[in-house]
């Protein structure tokens, strides 16, 4: 009696258990490692959060811990003139971003934690400033997120144009799950647009709606740390964090849901289910999820065609797994999935060059310039 | 008899000053866990077994309980560079968190005295104060 119980119930752990072990399709497969390779372009970071390009030999490189350096052929020079950062948990000085027209005006964006009323706490920011040799000039408070805490999760925040004349970036949730994402009214689990001077696009979602937060342009994200155009299709393509098992890939749309904490293919870091709800009407669906979590951190499309076959493909760093994932894309759905780099470090950002090469932030180490052979 | 009262008034402050600084281990310990969970849990996990080779664990880590002030200092200012955890080497970076010595505290007692971890020491504020870069 009692084994022809236990057998369909150990049946039914195993089949439990193996469904929450299982990748998610496709496979991620590991090529040969010896035909790629990295140049150290930049030595001597602890957390390089953030970058953005000159000139190839130019870049401009936050340090998480409240450092923006301009280097110039590989040597760091300090920039002077940052707000004060609140630097706690998983925040601090976070991306950065050259202003469409950098050569002819000078400015650059950048998101930070920071605290300015004074109460315990902080919140995400987003900065304009004018870069004049190795000091920032007019700097100004463009957003900033309420209300503070001290709560040491999830900040956000990658910074992205669409080339008519808007920017867009993101704020995590803020280690508040069942109040921000959701709530129109407060900061925290959005992505934001904004016109490039600050101000509020008249045509973003939420303007009319009474109590919303008139920036907030997407809602319902645990917190995003990788953001870029589709380099064809002009889309928002941004990854986030989910809990265990729940890292997402979503296409950015104006006023929709992305659902978290009400749907989510994740659970809790301890095991313990969140919800068992994946869809609900009106809540988007990612275009992909990592089981397991890989920690997706950057995004970026390799255009150039400087790399064989990797044209058009998506990379995306991997701060848990150490490696730089490698995704094929057919008709919007991943079809394969590849580790480049195994064991490079912690893999905090990934950028293509002027030169069209892609380059990685790696936490412990610096920027790094992809090689193929 | 002014003189007493001042002194009994002063020693009553200064044990009240003291009990607001360091709480019982109990309050320490379940104080810490609320740390745990929000900046150390992602890396080294709830059953602090971390991720091998990437990230240390802090259950039987003999690197933690043989060196308190080291891990102390990891906590407060960061660590970088190789180490080596129960036979295992991590090369990785552990950001400084950003907490301030209340918390430090917390935490340590709760790390100290969690998943099979026992320790006769009781971190105190005072001892995360002493701690310099």
């Amino acid at each position: 009696m009692k084994k022809i119980f236990l057998l369909p119930l150990s049946v039914v752990i195993f089949y439990t258990t193996s469904c929450i072990s299982q990748e998610n399709p496709p496979v991620i497969e590991t090529p040969d490692q010896s035909q790629y390779t990295t140049e150290t372009i930049v030595e001597g970071i602890d957390i390089p959060w953030g970058m953005d390009f000159i000139s190839e030999n130019e870049i401009l490189v936050t340090e998480k811990k409240g450092i923006l350096y301009r280097v110039i052929n590989g040597v760091k020079n300090e920039v002077s003139g940052l707000p004060e950062i609140y630097v706690r948990g998983q925040g601090g000085l976070l991306d950065i971003a050259l202003h469409p027209d950098f050569k002819s005006n000078n400015i650059i964006y950048f998101t930070a934690a920071i605290n300015v009323e004074g109460d315990e706490g902080g919140n995400t920011s987003l900065y304009k400033a004018t870069l004049k040799g190795n000091s920032l000039e007019e700097v100004k408070l463009l957003y900033k997120a309420l209300p503070n805490t001290k709560k040491g999760q999830h900040y956000g925040s990658r910074i992205v144009f669409d080339g008519q004349g808007h920017l867009f970036f993101g704020i995590g949730d803020r280690g508040n799950r069942d109040v921000n994402p959701q709530n129109l009214g407060i900061d925290g689990g959005k992505i934001y647009r904004l016109n490039l001077d600050g101000s509020i696009p008249v045509d973003n979602p939420f303007v009319n709606q009474e109590g919303a937060i008139a920036a907030v342009y997407s809602y319902g994200h645990r917190n995003p740390q990788g953001m870029t155009m589709h380099p064809k299709k002009g889309e928002l393509w941004e990854n986030e964090h989910g809990p265990k098992g729940g890292d997402e890939i979503n296409i950015i749309e104006k006023g929709k849901n992305y659902g978290w904490p009400v749907i989510t293919y994740g659970i809790n870091y301890s095991g313990t289910p969140i919800t068992d709800k994946r869809a609900m009407p009106n809540m988007e669906q990612p275009i992909y999820y990592w089981v397991p979590s890989i920690a997706p951190s950057g995004m970026a499309f390799s255009t150039s065609g400087v790399y064989k076959k990797w044209k058009g493909d998506l990379f995306v760093g991997s701060l848990k797994f150490k490696y730089l994932e490698h995704l094929i894309l057919k008709r919007g759905k991943v079809v394969k999935r590849e580790k480049i780099l195994v064991d490079i470090g912690r893999l905090r950002n990934v950028k293509e060059g002027p030169d069209g090469y892609l380059y990685i932030g790696v936490d412990g180490k610096g920027i790094l310039k992809v090689i193929k052979k | 008899m002014k003189l007493i009262l001042i002194t009994f008034c002063a020693l009553l402050l200064m044990q009240f000053s003291w009990l607001q600084q360091n709480k019982p281990l109990e309050q320490s310990i379940s104080d810490g866990a609320e740390i745990y969970q929000d900046f150390c849990l992602q890396c080294h996990l709830d059953t602090g077994e971390g991720v091998s080779g990437v990230f240390p664990p802090l259950a039987n880590s003999d690197y933690l309980l043989n060196n308190i002030d080291l891990s102390i200092k990891g906590i407060k200012y960061g660590l970088s560079g190789p180490i080596v955890v129960n036979d295992e080497e991590y090369d990785g970076v552990m950001a400084n968190q950003g907490l301030d010595n209340e918390e430090i505290a917390d935490v340590m007692n709760y790390i100290l005295n969690s998943w099979g971890n026992k320790s006769n020491d009781i971190i105190t504020i005072e001892r995360i104060a002493q701690v310099t870069e």
